[in-house]
């Protein structure tokens, strides 16, 4: 994000602008220093439009739209927990796995063709990898999403509600899986894909 | 006799006819096709298939070190691998915080406008040759392009896969004799663009053929985030080397024309003018150009391991705006890669560029967008 743009100004400037929506900042470690917003799915709709509208902001041109896929992590700490074993009390170490659940990420590059600045990198979350994978479509924000969100759901599965025209791009029809995902392997050799036969 | 407004009354309303254009129609530039309806010969309704030439770009570079994507980004656009390879080496520069030395800047600069210029001296020759000039147009800009891919040989030892940048500079040296051939080369570009422009600027038919056709109004060009040479066809000022001044471009003195119309004759126009500013930039970058290392040495090709986090790097390559969106989770393999591919983006407003025109001018429009279908499907 350039210095005119520091992404918490964009954040205040969002959070008023746009009634009840919320944006949390995710910060960049490598030397780039772009930062993007996560917004919430409910209000990000509005969040863009506002973004492009803005008289001082007019981001008017989306230039990048792509997937990201994280898959379920496990973390594991330990804890110390109380036992009491033949009626003497000793301190046990055990250690305790949490699962968190893996998303799909969405993440759009913005940049204003009349200020000539940018970016400012917008970032959705689904809810889960396998059955909640719907995410507000931007097309009627931005055209240039159209395409970019059929490839994004074409080869991660995230579904756009409200996108004009969501179908396969790269991969044909009958194709049943999402090749870009991570825990996604090609068949061997001579065994045929899955598709889905209507 | 009855005239066809007669004719019409008669028949009636034409019925609609689905015509499947491609994939191996020879306007198509390779394997793309278009579903398009028609009433009579009008366009109503046109929808761009893809994905032929798919190989999931994407994925393979997910699966090998930074350094092994390279020779796949020649492969995106297999015109212009130079730009691609700019493109890319860009955007782990940014990620990974590596500074370029300023002989291999130049270089970058020098490699970069000589793609250029052979891309868009391509376009025009297969453009007309969609027209119907057959042979000779195309035959001259290929005697041209044949001139910078022997150089491009004689530098990284490929015509068309260079394989050239890397990150935190270039591959190889240019020797001073390599130069020469550049400067001469360069001498006799003007000639070639003035002969060329004497041969159809004025050209009646190819007047009558592009002008009015194809319209991308400025508003829609914008929303659709058409880029490059198109989108300065419609009228908007943006272009990347002037509004990021990636590399060195802050150092060179030259213009970016824009058309009025958006039509195919503006887009047409932009590339034959975007020809002169870049033998500008040619030229002044061989007078300047200095001595000294073309590596980083800090640079670590082999094994790079760049910090967690994320980078986009964009460049102006010579179909629009090249982007190269890159996440490291700390490892030596990128955790995702994505390629702005800029004809693919611009192939959004085709449909609108074509509704109510003839099946014809679909051809030609589809002409002046300047698409490859390896960066298309990646």
């Amino acid at each position: 994000m350039s210095d005119l743009l520091n992404a918490e100004e964009v954040k205040a400037q969002i959070e008023a602008g746009v009634p009840g929506s919320h944006v949390t900042v995710i910060p960049n470690g490598s030397p780039s220093g772009q930062h993007s917003l996560l917004l919430d799915n409910e209000h990000a709709f509005a969040v863009a439009s506002f973004l492009r509208d803005h008289p001082a902001l007019r981001l008017d041109y989306c230039s990048l739209v792509t997937g990201v896929d994280w898959l379920d992590t496990e973390t594991t700490e330990k804890i110390r927990v109380k036992k009491v074993v033949d009626g003497v009390e000793t301190e046990a170490e055990e250690t305790r796995k949490t699962k968190v659940p893996g998303y799909l990420e969405a993440v759009y590059h913005l940049f204003s063709i009349e200020k000539k600045h940018g970016p400012v990198i917008l970032r959705m979350r689904t809810a889960n990898r396998t059955g909640q994978t719907q995410l507000p479509s931007l097309t009627p924000v931005w055209r240039s999403c159209e395409f970019q969100e059929r490839e994004a759901f074409d080869l991660y599965g995230i579904v756009f509600v409200g996108h004009p025209d969501l179908r396969r791009i790269l991969m044909w029809d009958g194709f049943a899986d999402f090749p870009m995902r991570k825990d996604y392997h090609p068949p061997a050799d001579g065994v045929p894909v899955a598709e889905v036969h209507a | 006799m009855t005239s066809v407004a007669e004719m019409k009354a008669i028949a009636g309303p034409s019925e609609i006819m689905e015509v499947s254009m491609g994939p191996h129609h020879p306007s198509t530039h390779g394997v793309f096709r278009m579903d398009v309806r028609l009433e009579g010969e009008r366009v109503v309704r046109l929808k761009p298939v893809f994905g032929y030439l798919h190989r999931n770009h994407e994925k393979i570079a997910e699966h090998g070190a930074y350094l092994a994507a390279i020779p796949y980004t020649d492969r995106l656009d297999y015109l212009c691998s130079m730009t691609n390879n700019w493109g890319y080496v860009l955007a782990v520069e940014k990620l990974a915080g590596l500074q370029v030395p300023e002989r291999a800047e130049y270089i970058r600069v020098i490699v970069a406008e000589l793609t250029r210029f052979q891309n868009h001296a391509g376009l025009i020759g297969f453009l007309l040759q969609d027209m119907g000039a057959s042979g000779t147009p195309l035959m001259y800009a290929f005697r041209e392009r044949e001139k910078i891919l022997d150089l491009f040989e004689s530098l990284s030892g490929a015509r068309m896969m260079c394989n050239y940048m890397r990150f935190g500079g270039v591959r190889v040296d240019c020797s001073a004799e390599w130069l020469d051939e550049v400067r001469r080369l360069v001498a006799t570009l003007p000639r070639f663009l003035g002969e060329f422009e004497a041969l159809l600027r004025s050209n009646e038919i190819l007047m009558a053929r592009t002008q009015g056709v194809g319209v991308l109004p400025r508003e829609l060009a914008i929303n659709a985030g058409v880029t490059g040479p198109m989108l300065r066809a419609s009228g908007v000022n943006y272009d990347i080397r002037k509004v990021d001044k990636y590399g060195i471009y802050d150092r060179f003195d030259f213009r970016v024309p824009l058309g009025e119309h958006g039509d195919v004759y503006d887009r047409y126009m932009m590339r034959l003018l975007e020809m002169a500013e870049t033998v500008k930039i040619l030229e002044q970058a061989l007078r300047n150009i200095p001595a000294g290392p073309v590596m980083d040495p800090k640079a670590k090709l082999r094994g790079l391991r760049p910090k967690v986090g994320e980078a986009y790097g964009r460049i102006e390559s010579p179909k629009g705006e090249l982007g190269f969106f890159l996440i490291s989770d700390g490892s030596t393999i990128p955790y995702r890669y994505r390629v702005r591919p800029p004809s693919m983006i611009n192939l959004t407003v085709l449909e609108d560029m074509c509704l109510g025109q003839n099946i014809a001018d679909v051809v030609i429009t589809l002409g002046s967008v300047d698409i490859v279908l390896g960066e298309v499907d990646r």
